[in-house]
């Protein structure tokens, strides 16, 4: 009984001395960088204010609007395309990599450190590395899109696979069944509405990276959002700004539909 | 119904005396001097010896971690012996290829103590995966069945009363339900042996009841070897023809179960009888 009460203190301490270390470390690391909190919440209201005078939309902005929802669906069919693209490719890698369904250990490591390269690298380095190669076109979106997607997919779906599937896989495999009779009948039926929702969370996570992209490569909704803001019209800059957040509204939305649908 | 039934069993019989394999008491399985180890230090399996007759219902007891699982995967090379041999319906399993290993493993059915079967799947689907060791991978991917192989699917569900179910999904069913399914998968194979991995380990006394019934029936009148792991020392000498005794990964018995003797039990075990939960 005595022990145990000892163990509790000893929890209590342990606590009491991470939160202050976090705390040190806080204040430590604001003062090398010169950050003051008192100054940053000041001017929290006076940002406000501006970004409420400027960055509303107003009528003359709105004149934009054609423009900006035709770049819009220039950005989310990038965004599809490429996120789709890369699931197909990253679910080859992903049942390579998979220790259910891996074919053999050497691919097996192989796949999950091609996929851990691609994933590793940002997508802004992506885009600024491949607009040497394909130029300021949508090409170059499309392959910063596809390989960030395909890495990050490759990982996501081998733990689906590996937590969805092991028992399944195993009485297939007793039947006597082939390789792709136990993936194509068990393991993709499984891991089907983890893997969809998955896809979806890509494809929003990819309409915000594509516009950062865009700015880089020249294309979509990205390159708007930087004409406009280096021409200062902050409103036409605002309007672009809600439509991205619309979108990505409206795509949660919808995923959140499918997945009920098909689980 | 019954009348398609009886008329199953009929010509699975008839399909092995054509092999002229169908007497009683021909050997079906015979395992020797059977090794595995995972790393250097520990033996999972040691010297196992064992020989098993069309049609027997035989089970394994024995403590967690004696190795049962592990020798019952051996069987269908789920899991690769370290050495010795198994020979299967005239077939050395060890240095199988990977073609051959499969239509070897179409001839065995397993069920397991979580069913395994594919949740999302209807209970119809996943009877007819136990098909695929037949069928070319395109066939099987596609799910192409033939009108023999559906009606054959149909007969065992109502066998185990389950063709009511055959269209809900796996995943709605209870666990006893669940298990007939995982049975009706493996039959579907139309098997010479049955491997049984604790069929009822985590059913219901109720349902436990009706699993061990049904498995006994296949062997009586289906001609089907049954292999089972057990847990339960009552249940195994309930229904068993013959029993074996794992400790350690070694058989320390091996007997009718009317010769299995407290001292036996305590072989197995490792305690007294007075110390274990028999009921």
């Amino acid at each position: 009984m005595n022990g145990n009460l000892d163990v509790v203190k000893k929890k209590k301490i342990q606590m009491t001395l991470v939160l202050l270390i976090m705390l040190l470390i806080t204040v430590g690391t604001s003062m090398l960088t010169e950050f003051s909190f008192a100054q940053g919440i000041a001017s929290i209201p006076g940002t406000i204010v501006w970004m409420a005078t400027n960055l509303i939309p107003g009528a003359e902005s709105m004149e934009n609007l054609p423009k900006v929802l035709a770049k819009l669906w220039e950005t989310i069919v990038l965004s599809v395309l490429s996120t789709t693209t890369a699931a197909i490719a990253a679910l080859f890698f992903a049942l390579l990599g998979s220790k259910t369904t891996k074919v053999n250990q050497p691919m097996a490591i192989m796949s999950r450190f091609i996929a851990s390269v691609f994933r590793n690298i940002p997508v802004v380095a992506w885009a600024l590395v491949l607009v040497i190669s394909f130029g300021h076109n949508v090409v170059t979106g499309y392959f910063a899109l596809f390989f960030t997607t395909f890495g990050f997919l490759v990982r996501a779906f081998i733990e689906t696979i590996d937590e969805a599937s092991i028992e399944s896989v195993e009485a297939l495999n007793a039947t006597g069944a082939t390789y792709f009779q136990m993936v194509f009948r068990g393991v993709i039926p499984e891991s089907l509405p983890q893997m969809v929702s998955w896809l979806f969370f890509m494809i929003d996570t990819n309409i915000r990276s594509a516009t950062l992209v865009g700015l880089l490569t020249g294309t979509g909704i990205g390159y708007l959002f930087d004409i406009h803001y280096k021409r200062l019209d902050y409103e036409t800059v605002g309007l672009i700004t809600i439509c991205i957040i619309v979108v990505v509204i409206a795509i949660e939305f919808i995923s959140n539909k499918v997945r009920r649908l098909i689980l | 119904m019954p009348q398609v039934l009886t008329m199953e069993r009929k010509d699975m019989t008839e399909y092995k005396t054509s092999e002229n394999k169908g007497q009683q008491g021909e050997t079906l399985l015979k395992v020797e001097n059977l090794y595995k180890s995972y790393n250097r230090n520990t033996l999972v399996l040691q010297n196992v010896q064992m020989a098993l007759k069309q049609g027997e219902f035989v089970s394994i007891i024995g403590p967690s971690g004696a190795g049962k699982s592990t020798l019952l995967r051996c069987i269908n090379r789920m899991i690769d012996p370290t050495s010795g041999s198994i020979l299967f319906d005239g077939v050395e399993m060890t240095t199988l290829n990977k073609a051959d290993l499969r239509s070897q493993r179409a001839k065995i059915g397993m069920v397991f103590q979580h069913y395994n079967l594919v949740s999302r799947l209807s209970v119809f689907e996943n009877v007819l995966h136990g098909r695929f060791g037949y069928k070319s991978t395109l066939q099987g991917v596609l799910s192409l069945f033939t009108e023999e192989e559906k009606k054959l699917a149909l007969e065992i569900l109502d066998k185990l009363g389950m063709k009511e179910f055959a269209y809900k999904r796996c995943d709605q069913l209870s666990g006893g339900q669940k298990q007939r399914v995982g049975i009706a998968r493996a039959l579907v194979q139309q098997p010479k042996l049955l491997l049984c991995d604790e069929p009822i380990a985590s059913l219901d006394p109720n349902s436990s009841k009706v699993i061990m019934d049904h498995l006994k029936d296949i062997s009586e009148t289906m001609g089907i070897t049954v292999l089972v792991n057990l847990h339960q020392v009552d249940v195994a000498l309930k229904y068993s023809d013959r029993i074996i005794g794992l400790n350690k990964g070694s058989i320390v018995y091996e007997g009718i179960p009317e010769n299995l003797s407290n001292m036996a039990i305590r072989d197995i075990y490792g305690s007294e009888i007075e110390d274990l939960i028999l009921e």
